[in-house]
């Protein structure tokens, strides 16, 4: 689960890493009093929203007077911003952050996240902040320091002095022991949230000397939501697709695709696979919907009834391997959610797996209008020929 | 031969009682699998099926002799319990529990990391050397006895790629579900190493999808250390950057873990890559004929 950038500071606030000041508006009327609590001008403007790279899509804006950032604001909660990391159309911005701006001696990254390769939380570093860490790891790779934390001792003062006296030219003193304090902070936050990623890019070290956390992004383990109460009530719904929120209510994978075939499909794996084959056909997935290995009739009724209320869906297939899932079930599910919807598209049924003689039985005596395949191959061509 | 698990294999249920314990030991007992005991903490005493139920991993060995642990118990306690196997000298730890938090699989690792045990999943469909034994919840009549080993990171993908493999008149000497998590017990080398070693086994199915670099070190390891032919496929190949595809570990992030520089880096160790997934039982027969 992704936090805000305001939310992710007010925890780096609450754990002793220094922030700007700084205050969140919901609309340009509030931006003037905002200002009277933060020192400035001049005064940075940032979109809330969890897609990246919101500096190139002009999500961030330095500001000089109090005009310029209420016309600011109000351009960005009224047009969707666009990023390269969003879709063409953009995401809606519902929140602004207001913030002191800071006089950058030195722009670092630091970051942490585990590496699946040694099973390991890993502190990341590099002195070239506040550009794309995947572009630094691309260009300059020498750049990149890692630390990984073993996790009988936790994180160890000679890691912090291995990553800050890497820097060059080394800095004072009083610098060296702000940038190792915060690599301490980051460290034990990661654990304590469950978080899957902390990343301050950029991490500044002020003309003051100061270390400061210019930049805020944490990710929350969604496995570890159950024993992070605290952090689940930050969760903002309003950054996720509506279908996708629905899904998200019925413990289905649903993320929204860009064609016109609908697909439901049962196992992450054969999901992605049967994308893929869809697209070899020569047509394009409108998602990606896994209904879980062990889905119950209702869950497969809701993931059916998602897809029949995608408008941009022309026609749709169903993959079902049984597993766990029996296609008896299966079958049941698809019938429920055709009894209380029209199907307007034509539907294509692969079957395969356990109990799938009943499955078949029960689709082929309902009044459901549907074509067959019968291996994935020839689904996928059925299902491209529709469009 | 097959690696791993055999007929031999004195299996103990962990979370045997649940809803999805005792629907999977059912199954199992009705494979043939010799499930020996079960655990629930406080149920120590009672018999489910027939089959002794303990109140510890540790009492499952020293009373029955188990040797082989499937895990089915609910996210929050998993971790908790795979190291409780480990502690009372469980040989092969097979975990079909989804959603472990990332940091308790840190923990895992970090424990299992000097001990001679092998943990497959968490988050798999299990292991099956197919006439002889089933440990997990894959559909046991898909499965032929045979010369092809299977190593997959997926579960249904997983019974696809077998049922097109039966298809196709081979069988499997061993079907392996290494799981879709970011820290799993075991990684396709591990088993590659066991496939070579296994005179049954002719070639390997390999079934790799975005996320990490798994597939990547595999392909290394197979130009370097592994004889027997190998045909791969790849789920994820059409999977937007950024969005994590179900399994918590199929995510594209950071540049890493894309499709296509996986199936380069198989095709350059000349492996054969399956692109269309329909087609992978055909592929498979063509390279074990030759």
């Amino acid at each position: 689960m992704k936090l805000h950038e305001y939310q992710s500071k007010e925890i780096f606030r609450n754990h002793g890493i220094p922030v700007p000041a700084g205050q969140l508006v919901l609309s340009p009327d509030e931006v003037e009093q905002a200002l009277s609590r933060i020192s400035g001008p001049p005064w940075v403007v940032k979109a809330q929203v969890h897609a990246g790279g919101r500096g190139k899509g002009g999500g961030v804006k330095i500001v000089r007077d109090i005009e310029e950032a209420v016309s600011v604001v109000q351009t960005l909660l009224k047009t969707p911003l666009v990023t390269p990391q969003t879709t063409p159309e953009g995401v809606a911005v519902h929140q602004v952050l207001l913030e002191e701006g800071m006089d950058i001696d030195r722009e670092l990254y630091l970051g942490m996240t585990v590496d699946r390769s040694t099973a390991t939380p890993t502190m990341i570093f590099s002195q070239a902040g506040g550009m794309e860490i995947e572009e630094v790891a691309a260009t300059t790779p020498e750049l990149i320091l890692k630390e990984p934390v073993n996790p009988g001792t936790g994180w160890m003062g000679y890691q912090a002095r291995n990553l800050a006296f890497s820097l060059d030219p080394v800095p004072p003193p009083e610098v060296l022991r702000a940038l190792t304090t915060v690599m301490q902070k980051i460290s034990k936050l990661f654990v304590e949230l469950d978080c899957s990623l902390v990343e301050i890019n950029p991490l500044v070290i002020t003309k003051k000397g100061q270390a400061v956390a210019l930049d805020a992004k944490i990710t929350i383990d969604d496995n570890a939501l159950f024993r992070q109460k605290d952090a689940a009530a930050l969760d903002d719904p309003k950054e996720k697709d509506p279908l996708e929120r629905t899904a998200g209510e019925y413990n289905l994978n649903y993320i929204r695709l860009d064609g016109n075939i609908g697909a439901m499909v049962n196992g992450a794996g054969l999901a992605m696979a049967t994308m893929d084959v869809i697209k070899l056909a020569g047509a394009d997935p409108a998602n990606f919907l896994d209904v879980g290995g062990g889905a119950t009739e209702e869950m497969i009724t809701k993931g059916f009834e998602i897809i029949l209320q995608d408008p941009r869906v022309k026609a749709i297939l169903i993959n079902i391997f049984g597993g766990i899932l029996r296609c008896d079930v299966l079958a049941r599910g698809v019938i429920e959610a055709a009894r209380k919807n029209e199907i307007a598209v034509p539907l294509i049924v692969r079957l395969e797996g356990t109990n799938v003689e009943s499955g078949r039985k029960i689709l082929n005596e309902s009044e459901l209008e549907f074509l067959v395949a019968g291996d994935l191959t020839e689904a996928a061509e059925l299902v491209a020929k529709q469009v | 031969m097959s690696i791993l698990v055999d007929e031999d294999s004195r299996v103990v249920v962990q979370g045997i009682t649940g809803k999805e314990g005792s629907f999977h030991t059912r199954q199992m007992l009705e494979y043939g699998t010799r499930i020996v005991a079960g655990v629930t903490p406080g149920k120590g005493g009672m018999l489910f099926e027939g089959i002794p139920v303990y109140n510890t991993v540790r009492q499952a060995v020293e009373k029955e002799g188990a040797n082989v642990s499937c895990i089915f118990v609910p996210p929050p306690f998993a971790g908790d319990t795979i190291m409780e196997a480990a502690a009372a000298g469980i040989n092969v730890i097979v975990c079909i529990t989804e959603g472990i938090p990332i940091l308790d699989m840190v923990s895992v690792a970090s424990f299992l990391r000097d001990r001679d045990v092998t943990l497959i999943g968490p988050n798999c469909p299990g292991i099956i050397s197919p006439g002889k034994t089933k440990v997990g919840i894959m559909p046991g009549p898909i499965h032929r006895a045979g010369g092809v080993g299977v190593i997959s990171r997926s579960g249904t993908l997983t019974y696809e790629v077998v049922h097109q493999v039966t298809l196709a008149g081979l069988g499997q000497s061993t079907c392996i579900g290494i799981g879709g998590d970011p820290i799993i017990g075991t990684s396709f080398i591990d088993h590659l190493e066991r496939f070579e070693k296994d005179p049954e086994t002719q070639a390997v199915v390999l079934i790799g999808e975005i996320g990490g670099t798994a597939e990547e070190e595999a392909a290394t390891f197979i130009r370097n250390s592994f004889s027997k032919p190998v045909i791969a496929f790849i789920a994820g190949q059409t999977a937007p950057p950024g969005r994590r595809m179900g399994h918590a570990g199929a995510i594209i992030s950071g540049g890493q873990g894309k499709a296509e520089d996986k199936i380069r880096a198989l095709q350059e160790a000349d492996i054969r890559v399956v692109i269309n997934l329909g087609r992978l039982g055909e592929e498979v027969r063509e390279v074990v004929a030759g």
